[in-house]
């Protein structure tokens, strides 16, 4: 690992570490069973040099926007690469949202380039998209890319070496979208002070070196991907590996062929992993499930002060080696995680890092402790990190979390009201509501913000969602989050429910013909946003002078109810 | 139409097969995942097995928005 320290920008620490480690492989990348490329470092450097070249010629130069816009691959990191040495601001877009979301994106950052591939730039006339130049890789030879520049034709390209533009660390390194409501995209801009900051914090706990091999299946545009998935392995001479396939065989046949060792995974795909394991063990039949349980209650016990590996690998071949056995630490983040999961895992031998984070604050805040494991909370801050909680509750001691940390971003772009509501005397609110126990750990309890996130890790804003119910037979609806009405419900089991006053309140049939209205609407909804149930309310909204439901007071006027008495489940 | 008929009946007896459940349940207009109460990992398995019957390659970035059986019909259809 290249200590960050002497570095004024990402764009340095990157151009040192392709040097340094030049020989070693930087990237893998794999489409389903087949190796598609494999990149030294200076190869990376190199075609990194050929895009910056590119990027030059298109007039990107200090704090102009770069976006990208791709699935994970080795062409993203490459351009980022580039981006940094030529001093750009980085946009990363994530490549699953709508088109409509996407054009909101870019229409908000206004890149002087985007940088994509033909799945994504298919979808869109190429004339119409808000960026002056295109650079689009995997374009199939017989399709016309319109104004763009072919990614594989920009890279064999000849001509003098790109010009490398310094920056500074107080100066902006990427802008990240966090989930806005109302559609309205909200960017976190973030320093190079930020990265590197993060980067030494993170690499001080998981350090990463030479023959590690970092198996990058978030997306990238996501703060913790870029940060684990690129950053931080690329200037400590590990590998990243791609697979362009996210099925669960390709996923597992890379870790087996790669011999996987780090990887950040959702909590929804740490349940995939557990069915798994519990699948193959349900093949065996009841004998070997003996085994294996006897076997794993042995390694929970010798390793209950710390982690031991070789160990646990030795006792438990099969599992690890159904995960390419050479797996050392698995990140899950992005999500709630499951402690009875994490320690599943961590009895396996196979210990789970649950980090507390988010976009405004870098890629993570607090993860928890290995030594000995725990899985009850979400750890302890990272070096440099201090967690306050603001006006607890005498009884309880939860109150909203605060914290400060110079992975702070330094602001919202365009939104200085929005900021200055955010980052208070250098303090940021996360929304979350939370307490710190006597041992300085942080356990979360709940929400200050109407919001959710799904096991997938997406932020899920009720407000984006009630438009989706307009126009269902009754006086008043509001779509909430459990977890913010009570902060009891664990934050694992949040979700989402629609509150309605009906126009004749008690009335039977009016009560089906919603309910039945609520059902249609909700299967419509991808999954992800659909709600649970329908709570009936008998009251009227509270509401602003300009009509606004307060939905902290409708919240409070919820409250004192029992969710599992009032809230009516819907299915699809 | 009748290669699709044909590739929907397979398709749903697959999916039936695969997640235990009654074919009679599974309609071409039906929320594959809400039918068969699946997430989008098990999906993608469902997806392998569709490309092994029928030989093909479907990438993950044409499956992103789709989601009845009709649909993912008339993607098999679009690939034999």
């Amino acid at each position: 690992m290249i200590p960050p320290e002497r570095y004024e920008s990402l764009g340095e620490l990157l151009r040192d570490a392709l040097v340094q480690y030049k020989s070693e492989v930087a990237l893998i990348e794999a489409n389903r069973k087949h190796e598609t490329r494999r990149l030294t470092y200076l190869e990376v450097l190199r075609e990194a040099d050929r895009v910056a070249r590119f990027l030059e010629d298109a007039g990107v130069g200090a704090d102009d926007h770069v976006a990208i816009c791709m699935s994970n691959q080795s062409k993203w990191i490459i351009a980022a690469c580039a981006a940094f040495s030529r001093g750009a601001v980085i946009v990363p877009v994530d490549y699953k949202l709508s088109p409509a979301e996407q054009l909101a994106q870019f229409a908000h950052c206004t890149p002087r380039c985007l940088v994509t591939e033909w799945p994504v730039l298919m979808r869109y006339d190429v004339n119409a998209l808000p960026a002056p130049h295109v650079l689009v890789s995997e374009a199939p030879e017989d399709k016309n890319v319109g104004r763009a520049t072919r990614y594989e034709d920009a890279v064999v390209g000849t001509g003098p070496r790109a010009t490398f533009v310094p920056r500074k660390r107080s100066d902006q390194a990427t802008l990240v979208y966090s989930s806005g409501t109302g559609g309205v995209p909200k960017g976190c801009m973030l320093s190079h002070d930020n990265y590197l900051e993060q980067y030494r914090t993170l690499g001080l706990r998981f350090p990463l070196r030479t023959g590690h091999r970092y198996f990058s299946i978030l997306p990238t545009n996501h703060a913790i991907d870029f940060m684990s998935g690129f950053i931080g392995p690329l200037c400590s001479g590990a590998t990243v590996v791609h697979q362009r396939s996210l099925r669960p065989e390709f996923i597992n046949h890379s870790m087996e062929r790669y011999g996987i060792t780090h990887m950040a995974v959702v909590p929804l795909l740490l349940e995939a992993f557990e069915e798994r394991i519990r699948d193959r063990l349900e093949e065996r039949g009841g004998f070997a499930e003996h085994v294996f349980e006897g076997l794993r209650q042995a390694n929970a016990a010798l390793t209950l002060r710390a982690p031991r590996p070789e160990l646990s690998r030795r006792l438990l071949r099969p599992v690890h080696d159904a995960f390419g056995g050479k797996l050392e630490l698995l990140f899950c983040g992005g999500a709630f995680v499951d402690a009875a999961r994490a320690q599943f895992f961590y009895d396996l031998g196979i210990p789970v890092v649950i980090g507390y984070g988010l976009t405004e604050a870098g890629t993570v805040l607090t993860v928890n402790d290995l030594q000995p494991f725990r899985a009850d909370s979400v750890g302890r801050p990272l070096d440099g990190v201090l967690v306050q909680i603001r006006n607890p509750h005498p009884e309880t001691q939860v109150g909203e979390v605060w914290v400060k940390s110079r992975t702070v971003m330094l602001g919202y772009r365009n939104e200085p009201e929005l900021t200055a509501e955010t980052i208070v005397d250098g303090w940021l609110r996360t929304g979350d509501l939370g307490l710190l126990d006597p041992s300085g750990q942080l356990h979360l309890r709940g929400r200050s913000k109407n919001m959710i996130v799904t096991a997938g890790g997406k932020n899920v804003y009720p407000e984006d969602i009630e438009s989706a119910f307009a126009g269902v037979p009754c006086a008043e609806l509001a779509v909430v989050a459990t977890s913010y009405v009570w902060p009891s419900v664990a934050l694992t089991e949040e979700g989402l429910i629609v509150v309605v006053r009906l126009d004749t309140p008690g009335d039977t049939e009016s009560r089906d013909a919603l309910l039945s209205a609520v059902r249609v609407r909700n299967g419509r909804l991808p999954d992800y946003k659909r709600v649970s149930g329908v709570l009936l309310f008998g009251d009227e909204f509270p509401r602003t002078a300009s009509m606004k439901i307060k939905r902290g007071e409708l919240a409070e006027a919820l409250r004192p109810l029992s969710p599992r008495a009032a809230i009516t489940p819907v299915g699809a | 139409m009748a290669n699709h008929d044909a590739i929907l009946e397979k398709l749903l007896k697959l999916a039936a097969k695969r997640f235990e459940r009654d074919t009679s349940a599974l309609g071409p207009n039906d929320d594959f995942f809400d039918r068969l109460a699946i997430n989008s990992y098990q999906a993608m398995e469902l997806l392998t097995e569709i490309e092994d019957e029928w030989s093909i390659e479907i990438p993950d970035y044409e499956v992103q928005d789709v989601r009845t059986f009709g649909a993912l019909a008339q993607l098999i259809a679009n690939r034999i």
